[in-house]
């Protein structure tokens, strides 16, 4: 469950304690398993409000339920196990530029602990989905933007988390890898996994019809 | 065929890229400096703490009793002046040992001033008596009032006032080098507190992306302490092999003011070092391990706490 009540966000801004506003009064409530589309222009603010899904930021005020822990009031030694049933796709791909595709893949895994047996079973299979299979030791610069993009999506979901989440995942993939995807996205959520895509791709929303959240000047103007 | 493997992650696998972030070379070189400093200084503490045991306790019991005209019939009883204080010495129980030194003994005593024909000059000559006393025990008031009337004019010169203050000299230098100890520790805290820092800011990206990915404070600080922990040791060791043929220079130099006796070094000047330096010198790589281990553990987590 993900319950946003009341919540606004402010940066910290150079000179000041705070920065304007870039959330406001958001309010809202997602079921487990759901599937959200989080449209709106840019600049609305649809970043800053994963950021907040993630773990990334914390609220400037209000209150936010990430899968079911109130985030101000958890311990901080219990965020980490809450974020790795946390996937994220960023829309910069943020990989780890000194380690190969499999190892950025393979790093949640590490994380969580998993035997080595299975880290290497479960990339393979993964990096080989994504059409990665003979590039498992290049590194992130050696790969082309979309490449770089599917070791991002490998990497978010390859813990088959509770909670994933995408921001512009197609950005850098052709058609036929953005079909693929979003066949992965529907069937991770078919199997109980609550998704948000935000996206500005709206042939993507329109051939994969669902509710979306809906972002404009920081302000929720739209909850389907 | 092998079974499935259980291995957690690849040893020494560097999620963070600290292989590039903490610099193999720079730290590890600081270190080895500080280690070279805090060796001198360990010898320094240990030499003066030696010397000031040894002062104390051998120097500072013995005692010089001149007898004027040693020769001449004491003034109370039968027998020589200084057969007569020499036994009223061995009867009192603050006198450990008393023994006239003989011609020989006297002969090169005086060597220095009187030069090789002392004996011919025709000066009267006292006896001398090395008397070593009890530790921690002065000659009586009585003993004095009596070795005065068997011997008139008898001398008793007790070492005690410079022995104090050599002493207290050498206290002064142990707690000089001690302090010099804690100071180099401080710095060696803060070289790797800085290293630590210019790591957490090269390798900010890489440890936001971690930390995004659920890593824990302690393994990240873990990762960057494992590193820090080997380039520290590495640096420990380095410093301490480096310090070594300066420790057994100034060991051979101090053996005679720390030894009763004279210590032949010139087969092995490594005997000359302490037995307890030798003992503390693997400490450094020790120390200078947990001096990066626990700075570089709460320099990392102290800085995580600006992460959510």
């Amino acid at each position: 469950m993900i319950r946003f009540e009341d919540v606004g966000l402010r940066y910290p801004a150079p000179g000041q304690a705070a920065g304007p506003e870039v959330l406001r009064d958001i309010d809202f409530t997602l079921p487990d398993g759901a599937f959200r589309w989080l449209l709106g222009p840019s600049g609305a603010g649809k970043s800053s409000l994963l950021r907040l899904m993630y773990l990334a930021v914390r609220p400037s005020r209000g209150r936010i339920f990430v899968l079911g822990t109130e985030v101000a009031s958890a311990r901080r030694a219990a965020l980490p196990r809450l974020r790795r049933r946390i996937g994220v796709v960023f829309q910069d791909f943020r990989l780890l530029r000194h380690l190969s595709a499999f190892d950025n893949v393979a790093l949640p895994l590490r994380l969580a602990g998993r035997p080595e047996g299975q880290v290497r079973a479960d990339v393979t299979e993964m990096l080989r989905w994504v059409g990665l299979a003979r590039k498992t030791e290049a590194a992130p610069d050696a790969l082309s933007g979309g490449e770089q993009q599917r070791v991002a999506i490998a990497r978010a979901v390859i813990t088959r988390p509770s909670l994933l989440l995408a921001d512009e995942p197609t950005g850098n993939l052709d058609d036929v890898q953005a079909e693929r995807l979003m066949q992965l996205f529907k069937e991770m959520n078919r199997l109980g996994t609550t998704v948000i895509v935000a996206t500005h791709n709206d042939q993507l929303v329109y051939r994969h019809p669902a509710p979306s959240l809906r972002l404009e000047n920081g302000r929720l103007t739209g909850s389907a | 065929m092998a079974g499935p493997d259980r291995r957690l992650r690849p040893a020494g696998f560097d999620e963070l890229g600290l292989r590039r972030a903490l610099a193999d070379r720079i730290l590890p070189f600081l270190v080895a400096a500080m280690a070279f400093l805090a060796a001198l200084a360990l010898a320094g503490f240990i030499g003066a703490a030696s010397l000031a045991r040894h002062w104390q306790l051998g120097a500072g019991s013995t005692l010089t009793v001149q007898v004027p005209e040693p020769a001449a019939p004491a003034a109370l009883g039968a027998g020589s002046r200084l057969d007569r204080v020499l036994g009223l010495l061995h009867a009192s129980p603050a006198i450990l040992h008393a023994r006239a030194l003989d011609k020989t003994e006297l002969d090169r005593l005086l060597h220095p001033w009187l030069g090789a024909d002392g004996a011919t000059l025709g000066l009267k000559l006292p006896g001398v008596i090395a008397v070593r006393l009890a530790p921690g025990v002065r000659p009586s008031d009585t003993l004095r009032s009596a070795i005065q009337a068997t011997a008139p004019g008898t001398l008793m010169e007790r070492q005690g006032s410079w022995i104090r203050r050599l002493s207290a000299l050498a206290r002064s230098l142990q707690a000089c080098a001690g302090l010099a100890l804690l100071v180099v520790a401080a710095v060696a805290a803060a070289v790797v507190a800085v290293a630590t820092r210019a790591g957490l800011s090269a390798r900010r990206e890489a440890i936001e992306i971690v930390h995004g990915l659920g890593a824990t404070d302690g393994f990240i600080a873990g990762r960057f302490a494992a590193r820090a922990t080997m380039l520290a040791a590495i640096g420990g060791g380095a410093g301490a092999v480096a310090a070594l043929p300066v420790l057994v220079e100034l060991a051979v130099l101090a053996a005679p003011f720390a030894q009763s006796m004279p210590v032949s070094t010139g087969d092995n000047p490594l005997a000359a070092v302490p037995a307890v330096l030798w003992m503390m010198l693997p400490a450094l790589p020790l120390a200078a391990a947990l001096i990066g281990f626990v700075t570089t553990q709460i320099t990392v987590r102290r800085w995580l706490r600006r992460l959510p």
